[in-house]
């Protein structure tokens, strides 16, 4: 007996309210890394964004408590693993701060050089992830072109091309190799003969601007009382640049700007991390001839003993502020470590910047975000 | 929108895409300037680094001797334990008895390269070498003994 199938027309009716729910991730090709987004849609209008963590935790402030004061610096470079460098250096600091040890003037240059290094060679992924996202594949290789030679000037100073391990208590590991002041010239020859690249290839696309003019817009409010710092914030120029803000090693001395974008758009936040190539690329030009002679390591004792009490210090990563925090007992391991990673509370806004926005530019709006997970997670 | 309008945007947002062609078009005629390297192929003309962290190893003369006095410092510096020291009671010409070191291993599968037991070691002992192709077939293999069968301490070395 023939029955009359019935034939749904209004598709909003179906469902619970009328939600359809989308998951992207964890292993999503679209996504950095292995994050989870619940992302609850009304048609092509997201109603709500919610990241699911939890897939790259490995306990790492945990595992530091059972690791002495040398010992522990090596984990966080596998936290924010793009900006590997500034990660030991903020635990370097914080232990020196507990030491009381006044590190020698030349590890101080040293250490500015590699941190400005490693913050061009982050940005200059991302700038090609960036890209990658919208669907434009050749500025990857672009990128990584300029981010192979600072990988290799790493590689012949540091030992390693990522997990650096190279600050330690009281300095750095290793003085810098006879050949590094030549080859940072040379990578700044290259920069600058390379850099307009970036313009024609991506900036001034066409589509490019369209897909990233206001969209995701983040007012200066949200991003203070969300916590955002970094280009993220300055992008809805919000002053917090840690180097201007709260000085740390010789970057009171140094002639820099601090890049605020009054757009509070996706496109702002693009602005800032490209202008902000070219500020540490003005630093480097300042240090690069005028590294001090000296020791590039204090006398630190064998085995390191903080004095029993709290401290903090922060430093800014290409992503943001990290601080961190180490709680002592006076012992030779850290009683409680805390990391106050700059990605999880960028990550946080997400959901506020892409509220009512279509989910084409979803992606576009979380790659501007600048996240890496394993800072998030630890 | 008027027409004008949208027929110089048009107009604009084409030659920002011919712009960006034209760059992927100078590469495609420019070889020379592709930095790009075959890896697999090029192994033999292929230079790390002198310090790039590959693995550690310990470095004999010619006699079949080391460096190594058996301190010890290399394994309470390594964070996650991939170095252990072996010790054998061994005579000396006195007839007296005295420790020495049996065995150093190597756990490769544990090591992070972080280079702080090279740091730690007092005579120089162990370094780090420049190989990176560390992938076996079977994991017992990534457990070495770094001093080579009857070798023995360095005379002076304290």
């Amino acid at each position: 007996m023939y029955r009359e199938t019935e034939i749904v027309k209004d598709f909003t009716a179906t469902g619970e309210g009328g939600d359809m729910i989308i998951n992207v991730g964890p292993q999503h090709p679209a996504t950095h890394g292995v994050l989870h987004l619940v992302i609850t849609l009304n048609g092509e209008t997201i109603k709500k964004v919610e990241p699911h963590l939890g897939y790259i935790h490995r306990s790492i402030e945990k595992m530091c408590e059972s690791l002495s004061y040398r010992q522990f610096i090596y984990v966080t470079s596998r936290m924010d693993y793009l900006s590997a460098h500034i990660n030991n250096h903020a635990c370097a600091l914080c232990v020196e701060k507990g030491l009381q040890v006044e590190i020698p003037e030349r590890a101080k240059v040293i250490r500015v050089l590699m941190d400005e290094l490693t913050r061009i060679a982050s940005h200059e992924l991302w700038w090609g992830a960036m890209a990658m996202d919208l669907g434009a594949f050749t500025p990857f290789f672009h990128a990584f072109r300029e981010r192979e030679t600072i990988n290799d000037i790493m590689e012949e100073t540091c030992g390693a091309r990522l997990t650096m391990n190279y600050m330690v208590p009281g300095g750095v590991m290793q003085d810098i190799h006879p050949n590094f002041q030549k080859r940072v010239k040379d990578f700044l020859q290259l920069y600058k003969r390379k850099i307009h690249e970036y313009d024609e290839l991506v900036t001034g696309n066409v589509i490019f601007q369209n897909r990233m003019k206001g969209v995701g817009i983040l007012s200066a409010e949200d991003a203070i009382s969300y916590g955002c710092t970094g280009p993220v914030a300055r992008g809805s120029a919000v002053s917090c640049d840690v180097r201007k803000v709260y000085p740390y090693e010789i970057y009171d001395k140094l002639e820099f700007d601090e890049i605020l974008e009054t757009g509070c758009d996706s496109f702002a936040r693009y602005l800032i991390r490209i202008r902000e190539m070219n500020q540490s690329i003005r630093i480097i030009e300042q240090l690069i001839d005028n590294i001090p002679t000296g020791d590039f390591q204090a006398k630190t004792k064998a085995v390191l003993k903080l004095p029993k009490g709290e401290f903090y210090t922060r430093v800014e990563t290409a992503r943001g502020e990290l601080g961190v925090y180490i709680v002592s007992e006076g012992g030779t391991t850290p009683y409680r470590i805390k990391f106050r990673s700059p990605g999880f509370s960028n990550l946080s806004v997400l959901d506020k910047i892409a509220r009512g926005g279509k989910i084409g530019d979803l992606i576009a709006m979380m790659g501007t975000l600048d996240l890496v997970i394993p800072d998030i997670d630890r | 929108m008027g027409a004008g309008k949208y027929i110089s945007d048009v107009w604009s947002g084409f030659k920002s895409l011919l712009k960006g062609m034209k760059r992927t078009g100078y590469y495609f005629t420019h070889h020379k300037e592709i930095i790009t390297q075959q890896y697999p192929d090029n192994r033999k003309e292929l230079n790390l680094p002198e310090r790039f962290k590959g693995e550690v190893v310990m470095p004999h003369n010619e006699n079949n001797e080391h460096r190594c006095t058996g301190c010890q410092a290399c394994e309470l510096a390594c964070p996650n334990g991939s170095l252990k020291v072996i010790f054998k009671n061994e005579m000396t010409p006195e007839g007296k008895k005295k420790k020495a070191i049996d065995k150093l291993v190597y756990h490769l599968e544990l090591c992070t390269m972080c280079n702080l037991c090279i740091e730690a070691c007092p005579s120089d002992a162990i370094k780090m070498a420049q190989t990176f192709e560390h992938s076996v077939f079977d994991r017992n293999k990534l457990i070495k003994i770094l001093n080579t069968p009857g070798s023995k301490i360095m005379e002076g070395v304290e």
